[in-house]
């Protein structure tokens, strides 16, 4: 059995890998990547969580997390899309039509 | 295990406006493939939103909350008037971007049913009674607001904003799911008033994974409503959007988080005060600071204003750091005021844009009075209202979000709010100074239609009169928020 | 018959496992001893279903692709609330029932969206 502390541990872990590729990557699909990453730590916890106290509302959270990361995943390749089409760049570096 | 939902028809009624404009959005959707003419769309889609704004204005007289499927959703006054201020949100953009959406060739009907769909993503929020809800709402809102904001395909500049946007909220709705997933776990619950109850009863008020979870839910409602300092998406996607978009969620997004921020920190952490307040405090000082002196520096409109929003946040932040009642109720009367305010401006920045003219750079708006007396006597009375000046609405928002301040002790934090509140003021009386007090460069036509006229009206006409009658609309927050 | 379980009833079920990896095995390792090896630059390229393979694996795809994928994947992870549902469907009663059904109605209209927007059309 392994213990709950193990896969809050995992999660934060994910978790933080998630967020320094989100802050440090410099490409767009990794960016991606690491929200996903993000989302799917939060998962691994929530299920947990769920099954250490034995309540269903964790699993229920989780389902959505799923499916809304799907659209969000279709949206965010959208828009990417949309913006490749008129600059052919990932680059973070090279977004820089708006000054910020 | 606790999987005792149980679901009857009686659960449908609160819901019955969301139901509402979802059947709307689904109806603009197919309308959109069978009608040319998206005049007729946008019309549908007003009509929509009213029939569920009545739908709620019904079910504003019941006296008690209601509570649907099993405590998930709370129907009460203080959601029924954030959903006002969702509605006359959605039905004034549609108004102001009629014209605009063809003037910008982006004549989309899809842009209406997304609206439409956006508005109910922040009525659920409103009316969220669990986390799990919460974050639902939040996609459906943010998930459309995203796509609005690319709306313009062919401008790099909208397509900019899109990404930038899209790729921070998403950034932020993992932290909040993150703050959620803390929260269930020492809480054993995602229901916002049994988080309350356990907060207490499993003694776990000053735990760390407690304060981590609060932490990661004010850290993604505060890059909702751009506090600073996640606010860096906000200058860019509100310059980037569509100037109608941007309107719709200067006020929309940034409402529904304060309404979400008020039930989760009053309702669900309302024990661990001492705590929230503590991290609220330097974000309203850092928000309401950076926000009035970086848009000292602007020479475009939209991300002058964009700031000023942040700015805007700030102001309206006091109010929940108060932490009572009239706390709450002073920043929801100040979001309602900003609605009307901050449309107006932005309506006559759409004024200012036709075809081959961008009218957003401040220096176009030089000796805007000679032509045209009306249009900047209208931007004269949003702008005041904006710096707070009276007679106008804004002043009577932010004197009553500074007393509620004062009123319980944070008598500091109303002077930093009025000093950088005049600091404010320079930049919104420069465009007065601009339009009144400089020749013109060249003469500028402006783009009216009907319906801009229409919004024009009632938002100027609302500012003055709630600047002059404060009490009718503070006593119908006082009525929706105590009951 | 409960309780009166024999582990040697099974005997000669291990003996048919044992007996079949043994030919598989066999003949993987015996054939390599005694069939010719000729190699030539056909049976060494990438099998492409009996075609020459053209180009590089690495190419790139129309957008094309990705429009339908991503619809694809939309529409699929909405299955993923049929699976709790049909679980629990003796319980949920009519009222889920008709739950789920505006639910896929409501997939429907996005998906004659789609449809009528172009988003399936090949060329």
């Amino acid at each position: 059995m392994v213990p709950l502390s193990w896969y809050i541990m995992l999660s934060a872990v994910m978790f933080s890998i998630g967020v320094f590729g989100f802050l440090a990557r410099r490409n767009l699909i990794i960016i991606f990547m690491s929200i996903e990453l993000m989302l799917n730590s939060v998962n691994i916890s929530l299920v947990a969580f769920s099954h250490y106290l034995q309540s269903m509302r964790g699993q229920i959270l989780v389902f959505f997390v799923i499916a809304v990361a799907a659209a969000e995943a279709a949206i965010g390749l959208a828009i990417l899309i949309a913006y490749y089409k008129n600059n052919p760049t990932i680059k973070v570096d090279e977004i820089t039509g708006l000054k910020g | 295990m606790d999987t005792g939902f149980s679901i009857s028809l009686l659960d449908i009624r609160p819901i019955v406006p969301e139901i509402t404009m979802v059947c709307a959005g689904l109806i603009l959707l197919l309308l959109d493939l069978v009608v040319r003419k998206k005049e007729v769309v946008a019309f549908v889609g007003i009509v929509g939103a009213i029939v569920a704004l009545y739908g709620t204005f019904k079910l504003y007289g019941l006296s008690e909350p209601q509570i649907a499927f099993s405590n998930m959703f709370i129907l009460d006054g203080y959601a029924n008037f954030f959903k006002l201020i969702f509605y006359l949100n959605v039905i004034m953009t549609i108004g102001i971007s009629v014209k605009y959406m063809k003037v910008e060739k982006a004549s989309y009907g899809e842009y209406y049913a997304l609206l439409l769909f956006s508005t109910t993503g922040m009525m659920i929020m409103a009316s969220a009674g669990d986390l799990i809800v919460l974050y639902l709402g939040l996609e459906l809102m943010a998930l459309s607001t995203y796509i609005l904001a690319g709306l313009l395909r062919g401008q790099t500049r909208s397509n900019e904003a899109a990404l930038k946007y899209f790729f921070l909220g998403a950034f932020s709705s993992a932290f909040l799911l993150y703050g959620i997933a803390l929260t269930y776990g020492i809480t054993g619950t995602t229901n916002i008033s049994d988080i309350a109850v356990s907060l207490l009863t499993l003694d776990i008020v000053g735990n760390p994974v407690t304060m981590l979870g609060i932490i990661f839910i004010i850290v993604a409602f505060g890059f909702k409503i751009a506090l600073i300092p996640f606010h860096m998406w906000a200058p860019d996607v509100y310059e980037g959007a569509p100037t109608s978009v941007t309107a719709f969620m200067s006020v929309g997004p940034k409402a529904a988080g304060f309404a979400v921020l008020g039930r989760v920190l009053f309702d669900a952490f309302g024990v661990m005060q001492v705590q929230w307040v503590s991290i609220l405090i330097p974000l309203a000082v850092l928000t309401m600071a950076g926000g009035s002196i970086i848009a000292l520096a602007q020479t475009n409109i939209k991300r002058m204003l964009a700031y000023s929003s942040i700015a805007h946040a700030g102001y309206m932040l006091l109010g929940i750091i108060a932490g009572t009642s009239i706390g709450l109720t002073s920043t929801v009367n100040y979001l309602m005021i900003y609605l009307f305010m901050n449309m107006g401006a932005f309506a006559i920045v759409i004024m200012m844009r036709r075809e081959g003219f961008q009218g957003e750079n401040i220096e176009d708006y030089m000796g805007l009075a000679k032509d045209h007396p009306l249009a900047s006597a209208l931007m004269l009375v949003f702008m005041f209202s904006l710096a707070g000046i009276p007679p106008t609405a804004g002043f009577i928002g932010k004197f009553y979000v500074f007393m509620a301040a004062i009123h319980e002790g944070y008598t500091y934090l109303a002077i930093i709010a009025v000093v950088f509140s005049a600091v404010s003021a320079f930049f919104y009386l420069r465009i007065v100074v601009y339009m009144y007090m400089k020749d013109p460069k060249e003469s500028v036509t402006l783009t009216t239609s009907p319906s801009l006229s229409i919004v024009l009206a009632v938002t100027a006409m609302m500012v003055l009169i709630l600047g002059i009658f404060p009490s009718i609309l503070l006593n119908l927050v006082r009525y929706s928020i105590l009951g | 018959m409960p309780g009166t379980y024999v582990p040697s009833d099974y005997f000669p079920v291990l003996v048919i496992i044992l007996i079949a990896a043994s030919v598989g095995l066999g003949a993987l390792l015996v054939g390599p001893l005694v069939r010719p090896r000729r190699r030539y630059k056909q049976k060494l390229s990438a099998y492409e279903s009996g075609n020459p393979p053209v180009g590089e694996a690495r190419q790139k795809f129309s957008v094309k692709y990705y429009i339908v994928a991503m619809l694809f994947v939309v529409f699929d992870v909405e299955a993923v609330f049929l699976y709790p549902w049909a679980v629990a469907y003796d319980k949920l009663g009519i009222f889920g029932f008709i739950e789920m059904m505006l639910f896929i109605f409501i997939l429907l209209v996005g998906y004659i969206y789609v449809w009528k927007k172009g988003a399936f059309e090949w060329e």
